[in-house]
């Protein structure tokens, strides 16, 4: 028996959210057989890797602090991506954030907090757009395409990064290492939550993420945004500003990378080191496709990534599984949803049953 | 502060650890959970292998005893504080983190955990529950030096540095202070690749360094990339951290090999004999954390210069930050009859006469 794909002819609506819950049920299926063959008890495996994370006391804070920066720079992201604006440089955007909000930190770590947390912000939105502005200029003047531009700006943003805490900004009583000195506690944004690590930036990723949904959903902006997406043309027959939109798509995006980069140094980092960021801009990335394109969904997005790294570790500790694990689950994720979408357009159907019987 | 020498600790820790009492109590109890956090993956031929081979030798030393678990390629900074927490919450009393970008996590994390023992490899910030441990890496890289300046026709080692800190800087200046000892002529071509572990970049940098004349590679990175380039290319090198034979066995002069055993035994014993306490260790050649790879490849008489070299700065013949020492521009860094302490070798940002390139600052 053969299974046809046919043509929908348009989205439904039921897969588009049903696709990405069939590919994570399918996910942890393929992730219960690996376990297994490594000879592990599938059913505990899977306890410890997806559940155990969230039951410690310190589990579900956790959470929240690693998914934080994915978020933040997923919701930005994922409006630019409705646009078929690429910005694939937000590591570097974040890093620039970092940077302006770490200069603002050493140079003034006696004012007082009210004042600097909040200039430390804008510094590191600043930092952000400053950063994507330039692919923004290319695309729009020279029709540079932004997802080199950004990508290499990438690279440039981390060797300014290497050069500031190697040479200038380098702690002087840090026996030469690469680092600057540590922030004041003035310049360390305030914790939500008593013994835990969630800092204010955890707030700001969940509600930049329901503005962003309102933005998208409830404003011209929004709309302008999804119909350049879509059918580039009838936004240009509509008379929308095509650069103004990029603009716009790679300002957004950069100003919350560069936000998230701020509240990462700033809170769990606590200084500027080579290291400031696992590749959170390259993560963020499938955070924004697996949530949909969606705020709402970049939410859960970010939060089933960063509980697949809380999962790996408990793997690694609990079962001594490899590191590697956590990789492979990621992999047969977006494996799955990128498959998973193909129901969205297509339909599955049976043999056709005038081929099947010739009547 | 002084750094106090592993010998004395070793001593005092034999005794401690031969009282019957304190066996017996440790026989009843429940085993000690011990968690090593890394940098890297365990198969990375190098840095981390070399603390897991610590790991298992104190599994195989004190058997029921102690319960060891171990994370792998845990990224410095906020992840690392995440996992350290992680291993405390779940029973661990001792923990080593392996890592320099482990420092500020370990710290903050032992301020929460004050019953938990930690040990962090190559920091400086130090506490109550919280040791530092390293191995004096420069003193292998001196004898890597003397052999090179034997055997290299060109006079011009490559040198692939990971990240430009002190004890980076140290290693390149011991190495070109041993190869001058030979040959007075001898450069050094150096390349930073701004990364502990970086197959990729390695071994292109060690292509490049190559193709500037180098016929000796030797690194300050985790992977066997380079090693295998020298390989391919007909020239030789000196493994990091693990002997990596096994990647280029026609490379490998020899390896400086982080032999951590001893300590980490040591540090498990003293703490399920309650002995355990805050120190700094520094340790060379003398205290059996380092230790260099079978000589291969090269002449008997070199290899005989080698170990020579190796003998000498054991029993302290050779002291390798002895002055006179010029540095790059040949202003007299060191005086004559002047020996650097530990302090000033700790925070070395200078390189050495001989030595083409700069540090990034």
């Amino acid at each position: 028996m053969l299974l046809r794909l046919e043509p929908r002819g348009e989205h439904s609506r039921l897969w588009t959210y049903a696709s990405p819950l069939l590919a994570l049920a399918l996910t942890v299926v393929t992730a219960a057989i690996i376990f297994s063959v490594l000879g592990k008890d599938p059913l505990q495996s899977l306890y410890v890797y997806l559940i155990s994370p969230l039951t410690s006391t310190t589990g579900l804070p956790e959470l929240f602090v690693k998914a934080a920066p994915l978020i933040l720079i997923g919701v930005g992201l994922s409006l630019g991506f409705r646009a078929n604006v690429w910005n694939i440089g937000a590591e570097g955007q974040y890093t620039l954030g970092a940077i302006f909000a770490a200069g603002l930190a050493l140079s003034y770590p006696d004012a007082p907090a009210i004042l600097l947390m909040p200039a430390m912000m804008v510094l590191g939105i600043l930092g952000g757009m400053a950063w994507a502005a330039i692919p923004a200029y290319l695309r729009t003047r020279w029709n540079a395409n932004e997802i080199l531009t950004s990508l290499m700006l990438t690279y440039v943003a981390q060797l300014l990064l290497i050069y500031l805490v190697t040479g200038p900004w380098r702690d002087p009583e840090g026996y030469g290492f690469p680092q600057t000195a540590l922030f004041s506690s003035n310049a360390t944004p305030p914790m939500l939550v008593e013994g835990t690590r969630v800092h204010l930036g955890v707030l700001a990723a969940f509600l930049v993420a329901i503005i962003g949904w309102i933005v998208l959903t409830r404003s011209v902006i929004g709309f302008q945004l999804r119909v350049l997406g879509q059918a580039p043309r009838a936004a240009r027959f509509a008379g929308f500003s095509q650069s103004r939109l990029i603009w716009l798509s790679l300002m957004v995006g950069g100003g919350l990378a560069g936000l998230a980069g701020m509240f990462e140094v700033a809170g769990p980092v606590g200084q500027l080191t080579p290291s400031i960021s696992p590749g959170y801009g390259f993560t963020a990335i499938i955070v924004a496709f697996l949530g949909r394109l969606h705020p709402i969904g970049v939410i859960f997005g970010g939060l089933i990534l960063a509980l697949s790294y809380l999962g790996g570790e408990a793997a690694q500790i609990d079962l001594r599984m490899p590191n590697a694990v956590t990789g492979i689950f990621q992999g047969i994720l977006l494996f799955f949803l990128l498959a998973c979408d193909v129901l969205i357009l297509y339909r599955l159907r049976g043999p056709k049953p005038a081929a099947a019987g010739g009547a | 502060m002084k750094r106090r020498t592993f010998n004395t600790l070793l001593g005092a820790g034999l005794l401690a650890g031969t009282a019957p009492m304190i066996i017996g109590r440790a026989a009843a109890a429940d085993p000690l959970g011990i968690g090593f956090v890394y940098v890297g993956p365990v198969e990375d031929f190098g840095w981390t292998h070399a603390h897991d081979v610590g790991r298992k030798a104190v599994e195989a030393e004190l058997g029921n005893q102690v319960k060891t678990t171990f994370v792998e390629s845990v990224k410095e900074g906020p992840d690392s504080e995440r996992v350290i927490a992680e291993l405390a919450s779940k029973g661990n009393k001792l923990i080593f983190t392996t890592s320099f970008g482990y420092m500020n996590p370990t710290i903050k994390v032992a301020q929460r955990f004050p019953d938990v023992k930690f040990e962090h490899c190559t920091g400086y910030k130090r506490a109550e529950n919280v040791s530092t441990y390293n191995i004096r890496f420069y003193e292998g890289r001196y004898v890597q030096g003397v052999i090179a300046g034997r055997l290299s026709k060109s006079g011009i080692v490559g040198y692939i540095g990971s990240v430009p800190i002190p004890e980076v800087v140290m290693g390149m200046n011991a190495f070109i202070i041993g190869m001058r000892t030979v040959n007075p002529k001898a450069r050094m071509k150096i390349v930073w690749v701004n990364a502990w572990y970086d197959p990729g970049k390695e071994g292109d940098s060690a292509k490049a360094l190559i193709d500037q004349g180098a016929d000796i590679i030797a690194q300050h990175t985790d992977s066997g990339a380079p090693l295998q380039v020298a390989q391919q290319r007909g020239v030789l090198g000196f493994g990091q951290a693990s002997d990596m034979s096994a990647l280029a066995p026609k490379a490998q002069l020899t390896a400086s090999v982080d032999f951590w055993n001893p300590y980490y035994i040591q540090r498990a014993k003293d703490v399920i004999a309650g002995t355990w306490k805050s120190q700094d260790v520094w340790g060379g050649f003398d205290s059996g954390m380092l230790v260099m790879a079978p000589y291969a490849n090269m002449p008997d008489d070199v290899a005989k210069a080698g170990k020579a070299a190796e003998e000498g700065i054991r029993e302290g013949k050779i002291v390798i930050f002895k002055g006179p020492i010029k540095d790059q521009s040949g202003a007299e860094k060191v005086p004559a009859g002047t020996e650097l302490d530990d302090g000033a070798i700790a925070s070395m940002n200078w390189l050495a006469e001989g030595i083409d390139g700069q540090i990034p600052s």
